[in-house]
C-alpha cells in the first residue's frame, strides 16, 4: 500500500505549494486514481514518491515504511514507477530494455539476481510484448513503447505500481488494452495507482479516484462521488456534462462547447 | 535495422584490430622490422640496434599510444551515456581546457620539461573541480545538463585563459606549448607508460563496475531513479572518474582531440549488450586507432612528425560522418 500522509512539496522560489497537505491511500488489490487539471500537482506526487523532490513535510509511506527514509534500491523493489516521458539516450533492444527492471535486483559489486529470468518471462507475458523483444526501443511505435515500458515496471516485481499518464500517446484500443492489464495487475493483488487525464476511463477502472486541484484534494472516493458536474466544473473551471456510460452505469463525462455558462 | 554481425565477430575484429596496430606500430619505422624480428628485439634477441630501437622507442611509444586511445575512449563512452549525450566527451567537458592551461603555465613559467605533464593534469583536476561547483552553484541538483553546460563554459574560460598567456608569451615559448597542444607521443618513455597504465586499470575498473549504472542512467532522471540510482550521485562520480582518466592521457601525451567523441558510436550498437560491453569495446577500438594514428603521424612526412592530435581529428571527421549516415 501506498500512504500519502499530509504531503508538502514546495519548489524553490514557487509563489505557493505545488502540493499543500494531500492524503490518500492506494490499498493492494485495486487501482486507484489521481486526476485533476494540469499543474494541480499529480506529477510532482510522483516525483516526491521517487525522492526527486524534497517534502516540506508529510510523509509517504510504503507498505508502513518511510519512502524517504528508505534505501533507493529497497524503494524500487517495493514501488515500480512508470514516470510521465521517457526516451533512452541510445537505442538498446526491447529485451536488454526489460532486463534494466531488474536493476535493483541485482547485486551492485556483480553476482547473480536469481530471480531475474523468472520475473522477465512473467512481465514480457503479462505486458504481452514478446513480439517485439527483438526490435530496439526506437523502432516502436507509441503504444508498443507504452507497453514495453510497464512491462520493465513489472520486471522490478514491485507491490505495486505507478504510472503518470500511461496512456497519453495512445489510440482507443491501446487506451482500453493498458487500463485491462492495470484491472488485471490489481486483481492479482498489487497496489496500482494511476496519474491520468482519462476521466471517462477511470470512471470504469478505478476503485476510488482522487481529485487534486492546486495542490490539494478537491474530491476523493469512488467515481460515482467524485464525478459530479458540479464539483468536476468547478476544478477544471470548464462547463460540462456528467451522463451514464450506458455500458457499465459508471459516469461520463462530456465536456461542453462553450466557455459561456447558462 | 539490419541485424548487426555476431557479437563474438566483433570482439574478435577489435582484438585483431589492436594485434595488427601493435606489430605495424612495431615494424614501421627508419629501421623496418618485420613483425617475427620485431617481438625478438622486444625479447632482446638479434641485432643490438634493433633492440634498443624496440625497448627505448618504439616499444613505449605504441604502449603510450595505446593506453591514450584505450583511456579516451572509455572515458568517452562512460560520459555519453551518463550524461545522455552522443556529444558529450572528456574534451568538451572542460577538461583539456583545463590541462591545456596548466601545461601552458608551465610552459611559460619555463618550467623544466617534467613538470608541464604535472601542470596539465593539475589544470585538467581544478576544471573537474571548478564544473562541480559551477553545477553546484547553479542548480540545487547537478543534472547531467548542468554538467555539460559547466563543462563548456569552463571549456571556454580556458581558451580565453591560454589565449592570453600565449599572446604574452616569447614565441619559443608559444610554439613549445602550441606542440604540446597538439599531442604526442613521441617523447614516450616507459615511466609515462606505466604511470598511465596504473592510472587507466583504476579507472578503467571502476567504469566498468560503474556501467550497469550508466546503463540506467541513459534511459532518463526520472526513469533512473525509479530503478533505485542515486542520479545526481551516480552521474557525478562517473563524471570525477572519467575526467581523471581523460586528464591522466593529458598529462602523458597532451590533447589528442576527437578519439573520445568518435570511437564509442563506432562500438555503440556492435558490441553487445549494455555499457559493460561498450566501454571495454571502446577501450580495444581506442588503442587500435590511436595506435594506427601515431603510425600515419610518424611516417606520412618522415622524418617530420605530423601532431597526433591533427591525425586523429582528421582521421575522426570522416567516421563521424559515416556515423552520422548511419544515424540519418
Amino acid at each position: 500500500m501506498i500512504h500519502f500522509d499530509g504531503v508538502v512539496v514546495r519548489y524553490p522560489r514557487a509563489p505557493r505549494p505545488a502540493v499543500n497537505g494531500v492524503s490518500f491511500e492506494a490499498p493492494r488489490g485495486v487501482i486507484t486514481a489521481i486526476a485533476g487539471p494540469n499543474g494541480s500537482g499529480k506529477s510532482t506526487l510522483v516525483r516526491a514518491l521517487l525522492g526527486r523532490v524534497p517534502l516540506a513535510s508529510g510523509a509517504i509511506l510504503i507498505d508502513g515504511s518511510n519512502a524517504t527514509r528508505l534505501d533507493r534500491r529497497e524503494l524500487a523493489r517495493r514501488v515500480a514507477v512508470v514516470s510521465q516521458r521517457e526516451e533512452p539516450a541510445f537505442p538498446v533492444s526491447v529485451r536488454d530494455y526489460i532486463a534494466l527492471g531488474r536493476h535493483p535486483h541485482t547485486p551492485l559489486w556483480g553476482g547473480a539476481d536469481p530471480d531475474a529470468a523468472a520475473a522477465l518471462t512473467k512481465a514480457i507475458a503479462d505486458a504481452e510484448v514478446a513480439a517485439f523483444l527483438d526490435r530496439t526501443t526506437d523502432e516502436l511505435s507509441g503504444g508498443e513503447w507504452q507497453r514495453v515500458r510497464i512491462a520493465r515496471a513489472l520486471a522490478q516485481d514491485a507491490r505495486a505500481l505507478v504510472l503518470d499518464e500511461p496512456t497519453t500517446y495512445l489510440d482507443i484500443a491501446h487506451e482500453m488494452a493498458a487500463f485491462e492489464l492495470l484491472d488485471a495487475l490489481a486483481r492479482r493483488d498489487q497496489a496500482v495507482l494511476v496519474v491520468s487525464h482519462q476521466l471517462n476511463l477511470i470512471a470504469r477502472f478505478a476503485h476510488r479516484v482522487v481529485l487534486l486541484h492546486r495542490g490539494t484534494v478537491a474530491a476523493a472516493g469512488p467515481p460515482s462521488e467524485v464525478m459530479r458536474g458540479d464539483v468536476l466544473e468547478e476544478v477544471y473551471e470548464w462547463p460540462l456534462v456528467v451522463t451514464r456510460d450506458p455500458a457499465v452505469g459508471a459516469p461520463a463525462l462530456l465536456p461542453l462547447r462553450s466557455r459561456r455558462r447558462p | 535495422m539490419s541485424r548487426a554481425p555476431s557479437r563474438w565477430v566483433v570482439w574478435g575484429l577489435l582484438v585483431a584490430a589492436v594485434a595488427i596496430a601493435v606489430l605495424f606500430g612495431l615494424g614501421v619505422g627508419p629501421v623496418p622490422l618485420t613483425p617475427g624480428e620485431a617481438l625478438a628485439a622486444l625479447r632482446g634477441v638479434g641485432d643490438v640496434t634493433a633492440v634498443a630501437i624496440m625497448r627505448d622507442i618504439r616499444a613505449p611509444r605504441v604502449a603510450l599510444a595505446a593506453l591514450v586511445g584505450a583511456a579516451l575512449a572509455m572515458s568517452g563512452a562512460s560520459l555519453q551515456g551518463t550524461l545522455r549525450n552522443a556529444l558529450a566527451e572528456p574534451y568538451l567537458l572542460g577538461v583539456s581546457g583545463g590541462a591545456a592551461v596548466g601545461a601552458v603555465v608551465a610552459v611559460a613559467l619555463r618550467a623544466p620539461y617534467p613538470v608541464v605533464p604535472i601542470g596539465a593534469f593539475g589544470g585538467a583536476v581544478g576544471a573537474v573541480v571548478l564544473v562541480l561547483a559551477i553545477a553546484r552553484a547553479g542548480g540545487s541538483r547537478p543534472d547531467a545538463r548542468i554538467l555539460l553546460m559547466a563543462g563548456v563554459i569552463v571549456g571556454a574560460f580556458a581558451n580565453a585563459v591560454i589565449m592570453i598567456a600565449l599572446a604574452s608569451s616569447p614565441p619559443d615559448t608559444t610554439r613549445n606549448a602550441l606542440w604540446w597542444m597538439m599531442g604526442s607521443v613521441a617523447a614516450a618513455t616507459w615511466g609515462h607508460v606505466a604511470w598511465l597504465a596504473a592510472y587507466a586499470a583504476v579507472a578503467g575498473t571502476a567504469l566498468l563496475v560503474f556501467a550497469p549504472e550508466i546503463d540506467v542512467l541513459a534511459l532518463g532522471d526520472d526513469a533512473a531513479a525509479g530503478l533505485g540510482v542515486h542520479v545526481e550521485r551516480a552521474a557525478r562520480r562517473v563524471y570525477v572518474v572519467a575526467s581523471l582518466l581523460a586528464a591522466a592521457t593529458v598529462a602523458a601525451a597532451g590533447l589528442v582531440g576527437f578519439v573520445g567523441l568518435v570511437v564509442p558510436h563506432l562500438v555503440r550498437t556492435r558490441a553487445g549488450r549494455g555499457h559493460r560491453a561498450v566501454i571495454a569495446a571502446a577501450g580495444l577500438a581506442g588503442a587500435a586507432l590511436v595506435i594506427a594514428a601515431d603510425l600515419i603521424a610518424r611516417t606520412l612526412r618522415a622524418p617530420n612528425e605530423l601532431p597526433l592530435g591533427a591525425v586523429t581529428a582528421l582521421g575522426g571527421v570522416p567516421f563521424f560522418l559515416a556515423q552520422l549516415r548511419r544515424l540519418r
